[in-house]
Formats: structure tokens, sequence, C-alpha cells
């Protein structure tokens, strides 16, 4: 598995082959407060750079979530479906929000990395 | 308008409060530990809540004043004993509600608590059937504290003797350090507890006393999610000047002596609403699975007809659910009705559920 990369949007993204895990930052977690809804995207669903793929509520709002790299779904974690809450405590690892298998790996390339992420927030805090 | 301030708002500040503009007013949403450890903590401990961004405003006048107030309020003024209070409305001529309050009997008078965000025209309608002789001031020297759940008696008792004795919906003086005070037992949450006016000058001493005692503090959030699971309307979402109390599954609290006597704001419409039932109706909804239907999410019947629209939804953290309340078609509002709710584009089942979905008795 590849080192995580991180969007603007607050997702993270790691590789393993040619098959990307995407999920949100513990940082993301920390804006939305306590997450009680959650939805996946199916196996087979393509998605575009930056378009929406699924959706997390917390007990403020709903908001989506954004692949930073294009492909087609190959699986949804119906685990944090059926478990909201857990996105809080393991954001940034069993709690993944899904699979695709990608094209592109330039676009993983482009995204920043933990540091950069890091710096990132800091300058732009919300 | 300048943003307002409670007298409360440094104290906040240092208990790690995060602010939201709310009608006018810098408030809190939630502290540090989030909405649903506030919201448990209120259910199965107790919680303070600073709302003195709401109206505390205080009537004298002698019977010309019930006179007037009924014009406007169809509670039974008349009857309503000193240190009683009642829920009730101000109602436009439509019947429509101009804002929904509390009113205590006083000594002198009456004392009415308004929402904040509609505090300013409820004043001026009300002084529209006010005389020269009924004195009336909105007390911005007071704060009030709504303090909520199971150990609030117990907590409260020890710093206030007395209040133990207080039922349901009324309320009486008492001193706490040097000062006079009013207590009500009432509140926004479901659980029992009391909303306790105080000067803003000691306000953070009282404060200081509940954090000693384990009480937490709890935000808008919470209270959203509380009084919601409560069944309980929120002014401007669940109700509003368009609305009437027939429609609002409200009528409980119009007065019986005043549902047959009328003579008040919208009596005729009212009147007629009361024998021949409304169109839409307000109902409790319990989505199927976790989605959360929140506010504006249409509602469709079984057989895909729109009947309605959700006025407040959220995640209800005591039930463990999603949890909503809306308007539907009064032909679709039998408790048990299977419904669909459209969220992001897609209709998810749902069924009208019975108010509140989380129930406690109160201290009666």
């Amino acid at each position: 598995m590849s080192e995580k990369k991180f969007s603007k949007k607050h997702e993270w993204v790691s590789l393993d082959g040619d098959v990307a895990t995407v999920g949100i930052t513990k940082h993301a977690t920390e804006m939305l407060g306590d997450i009680v809804f959650v939805e996946v995207p199916d196996a087979g669903k393509a998605v575009a750079k930056e378009g929406q793929a699924a959706v997390v509520e917390s007990t403020k709002a709903a908001s989506d979530v954004y692949s930073p790299i294009s492909g087609e779904i190959t699986e949804g974690n119906k685990a944090i479906a059926e478990d909201p809450g857990s996105v809080n405590s393991d954001p940034e690892g069993a709690s993944w929000f899904f699979k695709l298998k990608i094209k592109d790996k330039g676009e993983y390339d482009s995204l920043m990395s933990k540091d950069e992420y890091d710096k990132f927030c800091k300058e732009n805090p919300s | 308008m300048e943003v307002q301030k409670t007298a409360l708002y440094n104290y906040h500040k240092n208990l790690g409060a995060k602010f939201v503009p709310f009608a006018g007013y810098e408030m809190p949403i939630q502290y540090k530990e989030g909405i649903v450890k506030e919201h448990i903590s209120t259910r199965t401990y107790a919680g303070f809540f600073d709302v003195s961004h709401m109206g505390q405003f205080f009537l004298e006048g002698d019977k010309t004043l019930i006179e007037a107030l009924e014009k406007i309020i169809p509670a039974d003024l008349n009857n309503l004993k000193v240190n009683h209070s009642k829920y009730s409305f101000l109602l436009n001529n439509e019947g429509g509600i101009i804002d929904d309050l509390i009113i205590t009997r006083t000594e002198k008078g009456f004392c009415i608590i308004l929402n904040a965000a509609c505090k300013e025209n409820d004043i001026k309608q009300i002084s529209q059937f006010l005389d020269k002789d009924h004195k009336h001031l909105l007390n911005n020297d007071l704060s009030l504290i709504a303090l909520q759940g199971p150990k609030s008696e117990e907590i409260l008792e020890k710093l206030i003797p007395g209040v133990v004795n207080l039922k349901f919906m009324t309320g009486s003086n008492f001193e706490f350090a040097g000062e006079k005070l009013y207590v009500t037992r009432s509140g926004y949450t479901g659980e029992d507890g009391f909303e306790i006016s105080i000067s803003n000058s000691k306000v953070e001493k009282l404060i200081d006393y509940l954090i000693s005692n384990e009480v937490k503090p709890i935000g808008l959030g919470a209270r959203d999610t509380l009084r919601l699971e409560a069944g309980l309307c929120l002014y401007g979402h669940d109700l509003n000047e368009k609305i009437n109390p027939i429609e609002a599954n409200l009528k409980w609290a119009i007065a019986k002596k005043r549902k047959e006597v009328g003579g008040f704001n919208g009596w005729e419409k009212i009147k007629n609403l009361l024998a021949n039932g409304s169109k839409k109706i307000r109902v409790g909804i319990k989505p199927d699975g976790k989605v959360i239907a929140r506010e504006n999410t249409k509602i469709f019947s079984s057989d895909d007809n729109e009947i309605g629209f959700v006025t407040s939804g959220t995640f209800g953290p005591s039930v463990n659910a999603p949890v909503a309340m809306g308007y539907v078609k009064s032909e679709f509002s039998e408790i048990g009705t299977s419904i669909q709710l459209e969220v992001r584009g897609k209709k998810y089942g749902g069924k009208i559920s019975e108010l509140p979905f989380y129930k406690k008795s109160y201290v009666k």
C-alpha cells in the first residue's frame, strides 16, 4: 500500500496497484462533529475526479464526499453505513468510504502529501 | 444590526464553545464534547443552557390588561393563578402563529418568555392592544438559564432550597447571593428541569455552582435534538405566521373556555377549523432506515403523490434513529401510515409516528 495522499476537500487516498481506497480525514471528522449517516456508492459506478461519490451527515448538516481521483467503484464500505459513528473513531483506517479502480495514476501523484495537507489545514481554518 | 452577546459570552468561550449567529446573537452551538454527548448527558444527568437571548417581557396592569392580552393570546388568563404558567401563542387575524410563548401570572401582571428572533415584533403586536396604564418592559438586565435533566432537582435544591416543591409549569421567587430570582419548573427537552431568571451580574456565580456539580454546558445543537425528540416545536421551522394552532396540532394549548367563547385574533377561522379540521396537520415522522430527512424534505404517499414536507429533522441520539416532524395532508396523518421521503433525489420509506419520540414524565 502506498503512502496516503490528501485533497483540498479533506479526503485521503491510498493506492494498492491500480485500486485506490478513499476516506475522509480526521480533520474533516473534527469539523463535521458526530457522524450519524453515511451513504457509500455501489460497485460499478463511474466517478469523475472531484465528482460526488458519497454522503456523510453529522448531527449538524449533510455533506458530499468527492472522489479525489477518477475511476470505477469496486466497493463501498457497508460497515460504515451500518455504524456511521465508527467514522469518528477511525476515519483514516477501518472507516474508509470506497475503493475504486483508477485509470490515471497522475491524478494520485498530483494530490497533497501529509505535510502539505497539514499545512493547508492550518492556512485554511474553517 | 450589531451582533448581540449574552452576559455569559466570555464564560462560554472559556468553556470551549463554538459560536454561531442565531437570531441576532452569537450563541454556542456546541462545546468540546459535541452534540451527541451533550444530548446524552442532559438525559442521564443534567445540563445547563444559556437561553438569555430569549425575551423576558414583563407586563403590569389591572383587569383591563387581561382583556388586552386575551385579544392576541388564546389562553384563559383570567383563571391563570399567580405563579402558574401556560404554553400559548400570539395569533394574527388569520389565526396564524406570530410566536409561541410561555406566559406566567405574576403578582402585578404577567411575564412572557418570547423567542429571540420574534421578540421585537411580538412586543409591537402586543402593544397594539395595551393602554397607557399598562406598564411593560423587555428586561435585558436578566439572564435566563435552563437546567434540564434527571439530576436538576437534587442539584438546584442544594443551592436554592425550596425549588423541590415546584410542580411542572409553576414558578416562585427565591433568593440567591443576596438577590431575588425567579425559578419555574419547565423546559424544552422532555426532561424534568427548571428555568432560572437571574440578574446578569449574578449569573456567572450560578454557572460556577452548576459546573462544580458536574452539570455540562449544552449548546443550541443538542437543544435542537432534545426538543425534537420531545416533539416540541421550533418557531420559524415547525411554526410560522401562515400556520395556525389547529394545523400545528396544538389545539390543546387553546384554553377550553376560549375555544367556546372566542374573542381573540383569528377566532372565526379557528372556530371553523375546530369544527371541520384542517387540510394539513403537523405529525411526527420516522424514516425506516438511517437516512435523515431534514427541513424541506418532500413527503410522498406510498403511491407517489406529494403530500407534505418536513419542517425539522435530525438524528435523535436517545431514540438512536433519525426523527423528524412535518406537515402532511390530514388524510395521511394516522399513526403508522407508510410514506416516502425524498432525500437527494431518492425516495426512502418512513412512517407517521407518535409524538413525542422520547417520553419521560414531568413532575406534577
